[in-house]
């Protein structure tokens, strides 16, 4: 047995945008052990809900994270107009899809970028976050904003989109699909790329499975998982299918956000052919009662959020209780068991490819 | 996929003492964990806590519900993940769970006040 070692990993460190913290068990150059510790910006927002009127609260949601913002503010209206029994217009529902993949869309081409400058490719890192930016682009010509868009309300959306806005979206999205075939082979063939990728960090499906991992991390196992198949959103109009590979290693949890960027281009496109014209919103007034529990798939993953009204003569504007459980809280368990047995020259690698999100983990 | 399956809301009410075997037999059954939450509920002073489980992406969900003092059994021998529920819901709302797996001893959020969202 080698003397073991303890090193601390985070919670700043130049792989994490922010903050978490490990403590590494190393024998020798191999992590014996990972104990994790996050809660260091922990912000409470769901206890807002008892200062903000339950329409209201979509802005607060909204701001759990800059990157899936639309999602989680979707994720609260869903469990909201559950709890209202309403029912959203079929155009609403379209906008939000689009405008939900357009998101998945920025964050996996944020987080190649991110897993670039990880292995050190900066000039990769440059062109992914270049790309990047003209779905940013199409965000600020939709709905006004660039990362908040305010433009998920309970009952349905804000803004429509014009038929000519939708045109441009989907020559753009084509436009960027080409442009994207030559960053992402170099992902998936160049022989650095793979050296830092394959066989490292493998999470066996049965592993997966034992410790509840979500999004592309599980799917990267082999495990069909994806809340897009629960009905939510237009998904089954559109054929969705989940991607799924089996290798469970770094590089398989890249090429599944690889594949997942070129299938939301081809739902978007596709969601943009048949959108039906109507209503984008109808009027939810009233005082909240009773409870529902909703998930939605963010790009990280299965995301859960359950909202609950006072009961009986004490329902008001105002939910009782606003609960957020993002991805990056369940992949945590399946991050550390990966951990035990790499290398520490991996452990970078490892962390990134969880795409930890700590702000959503810290709602 | 032609049914809304997020629109099944099945929620059961467990007692506290056997919400660990209600866990083990899901866990037999195939069920992934997908997240533990508690609620405050100010009326009665109790704590409603609420178990949610996947089986073939519909729900299902155990609810118990517990008073201030009461210690509740730790899933993590059954679901280890489980650790990050109850060690949130330790330091957030001061519930106790017995035998967690991965304890932290109430440093597993950095919180200005002790038990932030414990009923007052």
């Amino acid at each position: 047995m080698g003397k073991r070692t303890i090193i601390p990993f985070g919670p700043q460190h130049p792989v994490l945008p922010e903050p978490v913290h490990l403590d590494l068990v190393l024998e020798d150059e191999k992590v014996i052990e990972a104990i994790p510790s996050i809660g260091f910006i922990h912000r409470g927002l769901e206890k807002l809900v008892e200062k903000r009127e339950y329409p209201e609260m979509v802005y607060v949601i909204e701001r759990i994270c800059g990157i899936c913002s639309f999602g989680h503010g979707w994720g609260y209206c869903h469990a909201v107009e559950g709890v209202m029994k309403v029912e959203v217009p079929v155009r609403a529902e379209y906008l939000r899809t689009i405008w939900h993949e357009l998101s998945r869309i920025h964050s996996h081409l944020l987080w190649l970028g991110l897993l670039a400058d990880g292995f050190g490719f900066e000039s990769l890192f440059n062109h992914c976050w270049r790309v990047r930016e003209r779905v940013l682009d199409l965000f600020e010509e939709t709905t006004g904003g660039r990362v908040i868009f305010s433009v998920c309300k309970v009952g349905g959306v804000r803004k429509d989109m014009s038929k000519e806005q939708l045109e441009k979206m989907s020559q753009v999205l084509a436009d960027l699909a080409k442009e994207l075939k030559s960053l992402t082979d170099v992902f998936l063939e160049d022989v650095s790329v793979k050296n830092r990728l394959c066989g490292v960090g493998v999470l066996s499906k049965e592993d997966a499975e034992e410790l509840c991992a979500v999004g592309p991390m599980a799917r990267a196992s082999g495990v069909v998982q994806d809340i897009r198949l629960t009905g939510n959103g237009v998904y089954e109009d559109l054929g969705f299918e989940p991607v799924i590979e089996t290798d469970g290693d770094c590089y398989a949890r890249c090429k599944v956000r690889i594949r997942e960027v070129f299938q939301s281009i081809e739902l978007i496109r596709k969601a943009i052919k048949i959108i039906p014209e109507g209503d984008i919103s109808v009027p939810v007034k009233g005082k909240i009662t009773g409870e529902f529990i909703t998930r939605m798939e963010q790009p990280r993953g299965e995301a859960v959020y359950y909202a609950k009204g006072f009961d009986g003569d004490d329902a008001s504007m105002h939910l009782e209780r606003m609960r957020v459980r993002t991805p990056t809280n369940m992949n945590i368990p399946a991050m550390v068991k990966t951990l035990q047995g790499c290398d520490l020259a991996d452990v970078p690698m490892l962390v990134l490819t969880i795409d930890p999100c700590i702000s959503c983990t810290e709602r | 996929m032609s049914e809304k399956k997020y629109l099944i809301q099945d929620i059961q009410l467990t007692e506290a003492s056997d919400v660990l075997s209600r866990v083990r037999d899901l866990k037999a059954e195939g069920y992934r964990l997908v997240q533990m939450c508690a609620a405050a509920i100010a009326k009665d002073k109790t704590y409603q806590l609420t178990y949610s489980f996947d089986k073939d992406h519909v729900l299902l969900n155990l609810r118990i519900i517990i008073t201030d003092g009461v210690a509740v059994e730790s899933i993590t021998g059954e679901y280890w993940p489980a650790f990050i529920y109850e060690n949130e819901m330790h330091d957030l709302f001061g519930i106790e769970f017995k035998h967690n797996a991965l304890d932290y001893g109430g440093h597993f959020f950095k919180v200005s006040e002790p038990t932030p969202w414990k009923n007052k």
